[in-house]
């Protein structure tokens, strides 16, 4: 039970911080100054909500280890990000894209993790939704204004769509560790998520005029920490200065 | 309580540390402070950030440790706690004026407020002219706590405090 919870919080905890880290990279390069800053507000809301997770999870595991030891102190195969959280930023309707799907499967998940039976974790899914909620309104109205724009912004958007398809499926698998934790009430059944995330999803495509893609192939492997590519470049980057100077304080 | 300090003479002293983001109002004021209490001879003092990344946290934890040093309170232990969830709903009608003053709109109650992050337009008054006449640039602002939005009277940009 308790490595199970350990295990859960950092699928919560990785996803968050890394795709965090990810939007992050955008500081200073945003398509406009409006943007720039509302992509960096909403990785720091990611970012918090990681070091939230990641804290208790360092409280579950009770080996001492504190949030930034999980952060920095892992390698490559000890994350437990889903696959789409890694994935580069690309242009920015892929990160839209990107963005939009995450968003979209945060939001339901949060939603459930409110009633989570763990005190610890139904405050943390409280205080994330509401912030979640606004970055989801961010990304749906971008789907909107790029989907249902110039024949070159559709264009983009949906090929940011349809190469991040792929590692969708993966959001809603389910293994012994969630089956650990519905039992006790702490995790949700992700069958419900799924269901929610689907409805909006199309919803929000055929509003902005994209096709749901039709890719079956299905990418899978963040919860045995088979990552893609992409991850090491990121946490070489991300974990660069805390291993250089370990223990550093300012 | 310890026996030099009561817990209002505590409370008195930790209203003159104002948010390090928006100095006219204190953290009282904002709601962040939730607790004092006494442990033996420790002072808990419990604090709940606005936003999970709030980075001013940190600051305000060091600010607290500096005023309670001065009153030669030494053990010192900040929690930070999560529930309930912040909600500007807490922010107390004088420091909403105070906010107002300062340029920044304040929020207004989260149930009414929400429809004008969410896309619903509601009269936003321009806190330099008062006119109603306002429009939104982007719902993330310089902080994580703040919207933009610009005046189509005055023409001037100003921040609003988004509701939480």
């Amino acid at each position: 039970m308790k490595e199970a919870k350990f295990e859960y919080l950092l699928r919560l905890g990785d996803s968050s911080l890394i795709i965090g880290h990810r939007l992050s990279e955008w500081c200073g390069h945003g398509p406009i100054l409006e943007e720039d800053i509302a992509l960096i507000n909403i990785a720091l809301d990611f970012v918090g909500n990681a070091t939230s997770l990641l804290s208790y999870a360092g409280d579950v595991e009770g080996k001492g280890r504190n949030e930034d030891d999980l952060a920095f102190m892992r390698g490559e195969r000890e994350f437990r990000n889903l696959l789409i959280t890694e994935q580069p930023n690309g242009d920015y309707a892929n990160t839209i894209a990107r963005q939009f799907l995450f968003d979209t499967y945060m939001y339901f998940l949060y939603e459930e993790l409110k009633s989570s039976k763990d005190e610890t974790i139904a405050a943390i899914a409280v205080k994330s939704h509401k912030e979640i909620t606004y970055h989801l309104r961010h990304t749906s109205e971008w789907m909107l204004r790029l989907g249902d724009g110039t024949a070159e912004s559709h264009e983009r958007l949906q090929n940011g769509l349809n190469d991040l398809w792929m590692f969708t499926s993966e959001m809603f698998d389910m293994d012994e560790v969630d089956a650990i934790l519905i039992k006790e009430g702490i995790a949700p059944d992700l069958t419900k998520v799924k269901a929610s995330w689907e409805k909006r999803v199309h919803e929000v495509l055929a509003e902005a005029t994209l096709q749901i893609p039709t890719t079956t192939f299905k990418q899978k492997g963040s919860k045995e920490g088979k990552h893609s590519e992409h991850l090491g470049f990121l946490l070489a980057e991300m974990q660069y200065v805390h291993r250089a100077y370990p223990g550093a304080k300012w | 309580m310890s026996r030099t300090h009561s817990q209002e003479q505590i409370f008195k002293l930790l209203s003159e540390i104002p948010d390090p983001e928006i100095p006219v109002i204190n953290i009282i004021e904002l709601g962040i402070l939730r607790e004092v209490k006494f442990v033996d001879e420790v002072c808990i003092v419990v604090i709940t950030p606005t936003y999970t990344g709030c980075p001013a946290m940190k600051v305000i934890e060091d600010d607290i440790r500096i005023k309670l040093k001065e009153i030669g309170i030494e053990q010192v232990k900040v929690e930070l706690v999560l529930s309930p969830a912040w909600t500007t709903d807490w922010i107390s009608d004088v420091a909403k004026e105070k906010l107002r003053a300062y340029g920044i709109a304040p929020p207004d109650h989260s149930s009414v407020d929400k429809k004008v992050l969410l896309g619903k337009a509601r009269d936003l008054k321009c806190p330099l002219c008062g006119s109603i006449h306002t429009e939104m640039i982007s719902q993330f602002g310089s902080t994580a706590c703040k919207a933009l939005f610009r005046c189509l009277d005055c023409k001037e940009p100003f921040d609003y405090f988004k509701c939480l």
